[in-house]
């Protein structure tokens, strides 16, 4: 396994949860089967996450926002994008937790997924043997600027060339 | 026509830049052949049969002869010479090397081009009405939109892995020349009936491979501004709900026609409701920019008709028949847009070679503002031409090979690959286009029958436009024998409809035959000037079914 965020690799500071049974870990990573019984037991100084396949409706996760501090969204295939949009709709709905995707994705699809919301990924062991945490910075930026607006990235074409409008209408000096 | 900005151009160099990265990864193993296929794909390399194919993409169907001129060079240089124009206004070439691909698409980007999303699970190249800013009949230019949705579909981080292929077609024309009840979004560009305002009417889930569907509107009126919002919201449903369990049942049509038009629109609306329209919309200043290079451009003041055109129609009979058949009237008095034919008797419809691309640059260069379009029915149009100038024109066209007059005519056939090329063809395409050609050859008789399309498909897929032909055929594989099912009565303008089964399918022989005995019973049924279509739509497929059946029983 391998976690990778915006800085490189990251270490993991979760910890699977054998059902419901979150114990005194932390930070408990529980299935969305398992969330209800697991929020159920969690002490003030818990923090849980929960795994969710892409399928979920955003309006099934909405009411555990407040009490979750992660949560995963499984990529069963890196060309399965459900989980772009299911990460873009948590977002606008307002969780403001870390986004993680977990699954077998390819460092191509960094940016996308940062875009959409998402703040770490989390690869499969056979993913990450071939695709180091090198690849997967120097994938960052290299569509150095995107057209799309109102996604998490910096500069988008569409701003970019409004504050050049902008700066050509405002009167000189 | 459209010229990059400082972003634009920056975009398809990290395009290149970033493709080498991928093909260099793919061969350090870093990625897999899995992993490395849908990235080669969404920059248009396929691998087909006996090589590799690269897809180019000719948004809207524009292209400047500086751009044509690259192409017949990529052609020469990485090719065997040729190119072939695609039904999505496209060009394909055939041989290029894997190892090229990165030097070819350098020299595109030199001339403001790309091979970006002309294929795989992504929004594709946006097609358009070929007589755009041309046509009598036109409310607005429809390639500004076009251009704002190339541009906010390119690398879009939430629909670059969505279930399935996603086209977009626009027209802002009354009558439909882009097929867009055909597209996944069909885009017409209206008038507001109260409010006289332009707008834009949405369908969805128009398509063709093995499920034929006609799109369905979903929004009547969308207010311009809106635009990029109401897209994203389309984009959301499907890339949430489209089923991915199985491959055929992928596309945004079927799961239109699984949950119903109604239910999609309500999910759509809701989605579309939900969104912050100004954080997600182009502003209008961004679409005026667009549109300022679309202006027409400079025409001369002319006479609505022209003296010269009518002399030289008069004296030369070739000539008089070509201008009567390839040429569309413009919106311009003493201008026409010329149909340049690249279905010449015996050839593969939409084949050009290097050498013919730089005569029609030339040619656009000197007489149409050098402006050249794609059509979907694989041919090339010069937009703008003085009648004047005609006659010129058709001289030069006719020693390369450029003057079939044959535009809109039985021999004008939309032929997909098929077995000559594809890896996934059943049967071959272009040798029945050939043949048909060459049984209908007789210029009278062409005229005679007037308006008819016929479109062949290599196998199931439809690239070949079959089920909207007036005569589809597609070419299966029977017990290791070639076998084509006939349809009739399909249509692809704003009347769309798919055409039905004449019959069982037929021997690679018998199809001219087959067609020919269709042609006899139209020439028998119809009434004065009735078009083709128009008399299938009237009688009905009985008489043609039962001619139909007389040839199989005379086969048996
Ligand atoms: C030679 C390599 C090609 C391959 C492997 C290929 C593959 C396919 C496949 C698999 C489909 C079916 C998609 C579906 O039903 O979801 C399809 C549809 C289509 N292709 Fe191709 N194609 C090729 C060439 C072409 C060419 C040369 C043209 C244009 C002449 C073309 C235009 C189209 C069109 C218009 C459709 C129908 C779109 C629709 O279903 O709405 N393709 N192609
Ligand atoms: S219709 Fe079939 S044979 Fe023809 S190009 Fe498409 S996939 Fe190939």
């Amino acid at each position: 396994m391998l976690l990778i965020d915006r800085e490189g690799s990251a270490t993991e500071a979760w910890t699977r949860a054998d059902g419901a049974a979150i114990g005194n870990l932390s930070h408990a990573l529980v299935g969305w089967d398992a969330l209800p019984e697991a929020l159920d037991q969690k002490s003030s100084d818990q923090k849980i996450g929960v795994l969710v396949p892409n399928s979920l409706p955003s309006e099934a996760l909405k009411p555990f926002f407040d009490q979750l501090a992660l949560v995963a969204i499984g990529f069963p295939a890196f060309a399965d994008g459900r989980g772009f949009s299911l990460a873009k709709v948590l977002r606008r709905e307002g969780f403001r937790g870390t986004l993680r995707a977990s699954g077998p994705l390819i460092p191509d699809q960094f940016d996308y997924a940062i875009a959409c919301g998402f703040d770490e990924i989390e690869l499969p062991e056979a993913s990450a043997s071939r695709q180091s945490a090198l690849q997967w910075q120097q994938a960052r930026g290299r569509l150095s600027r995107t057209y799309q607006r109102g996604y998490t990235r910096d500069g988008n074409i569409l701003d970019r060339r409004r504050l050049a409008r902008a700066a050509a209408n405002s009167p000189a000096g | 026509m459209y010229r990059y900005d400082e972003f634009d151009e920056r975009f398809v160099r990290d395009r290149v830049a970033q493709f080498s990265d991928q093909v260099a990864r793919r061969l350090d193993g870093s990625l897999t052949e899995d992993e490395f296929k849908p990235l080669r794909l969404k920059n248009g390399v396929y691998l087909q049969l006996h090589a590799y194919m690269l897809r180019i993409a000719v948004p809207y169907g524009t292209l400047s002869s500086k751009q044509m001129r690259q192409l017949a060079l990529i052609g020469e240089r990485f090719d065997r010479g040729y190119g072939h124009f695609t039904t999505r206004q496209n060009l394909q070439f055939n041989w290029p090397k894997l190892r090229d691909v990165p030097e070819i698409l350098g020299l595109l980007a030199d001339v403001e081009m790309h091979c970006i999303q002309t294929s795989g699970n992504c929004i594709r190249n946006v097609t358009a009405d070929h007589f755009a800013g041309v046509a009598q009949d036109e409310i607005e230019d429809p390639r500004p939109v076009c251009e704002l949705i190339r541009q906010w579909s390119t690398a879009h981080p939430e629909f670059s892995y969505l279930p399935r292929k996603f086209k977009i077609a626009a027209t802002g024309a009354q009558h439909d020349r882009a097929v867009t009840k055909a597209h996944d979004i069909g885009l017409r560009i209206v008038r507001h009936p109260d409010s006289g305002e332009i707008g834009y009417e949405i369908s969805v889930g128009g398509g063709l491979g093995r499920t034929p569907m006609i799109g369905k509107v979903v929004r009547d009126f969308l207010p311009k501004p809106d635009l990029l919002a109401y897209l994203e919201a389309i984009m959301r449903v499907y890339n949430q709900e489209g089923r991915r369990d199985n491959k055929y049942k992928a596309r945004v049509k079927i799961l239109v026609h699984e949950i119903g038009t109604e239910e999609f629109r309500s999910r759509v609306e809701a989605e579309f409701a939900t969104l912050d329209g100004p954080s997600v919309n182009a502003d209008p200043e961004e679409l005026a920019r667009i549109e300022a290079y679309f202006a027409p451009p400079a025409y001369e003041t002319l006479p609505r008709e022209s003296a010269a055109l009518a002399a030289a129609r008069a004296s030369n009979p070739a000539f008089d028949r070509w201008a009567g058949t390839n040429l569309t009237p413009h919106r311009a008095d003493g201008y026409s847009a010329v149909t340049i034919s690249l279905k010449p008797i015996g050839l593969a419809p939409g084949d050009a070679t290097s050498e013919q691309m730089r005569v029609i640059a030339d040619l656009a260069e000197r007489y149409s503002f050098d402006e050249l379009r794609v059509t979907h029915a694989q041919n090339i149009v010069l937009p703008h031409v003085r009648q004047d100038d005609l006659h010129a024109i058709w001289e030069a066209l006719v020693p390369a090979g450029l003057a079939t007059a044959n535009s809109g005519l039985i021999t004008d056939i939309i032929a997909c690959p098929g077995l000559d090329y594809c890896a996934l063809a059943t049967a071959r395409s272009i040798p029945i286009a050939q043949a048909i050609q060459q049984r209908f050859e007789d210029a009278e008789r062409q005229t005679e029958i007037g308006e008819l399309n016929i479109k062949i498909s290599g196998c199931i897929n439809a690239c070949g436009h079959h089920h909207v032909g007036h005569i589809g055929i597609l070419g299966l594989e029977k017990r290791g024998i070639e076998s084509y099912q006939i349809t009739l009565g399909g249509d692809a303008t704003e009347n769309a409809a798919v055409g039905e089964i004449l019959g069982p399918g037929l021997p690679a022989e018998e199809v001219p035959g087959a067609i020919e005995a269709i042609v006899g019973v139209y020439e028998a049924e119809r009434n004065d000037g009735e078009r083709f279509i128009e008399t299938v739509k009237r009688v009905g497929l009985s008489p043609f079914k039962a001619a139909f059946k007389e040839l199989s029983h005379a086969a048996d």
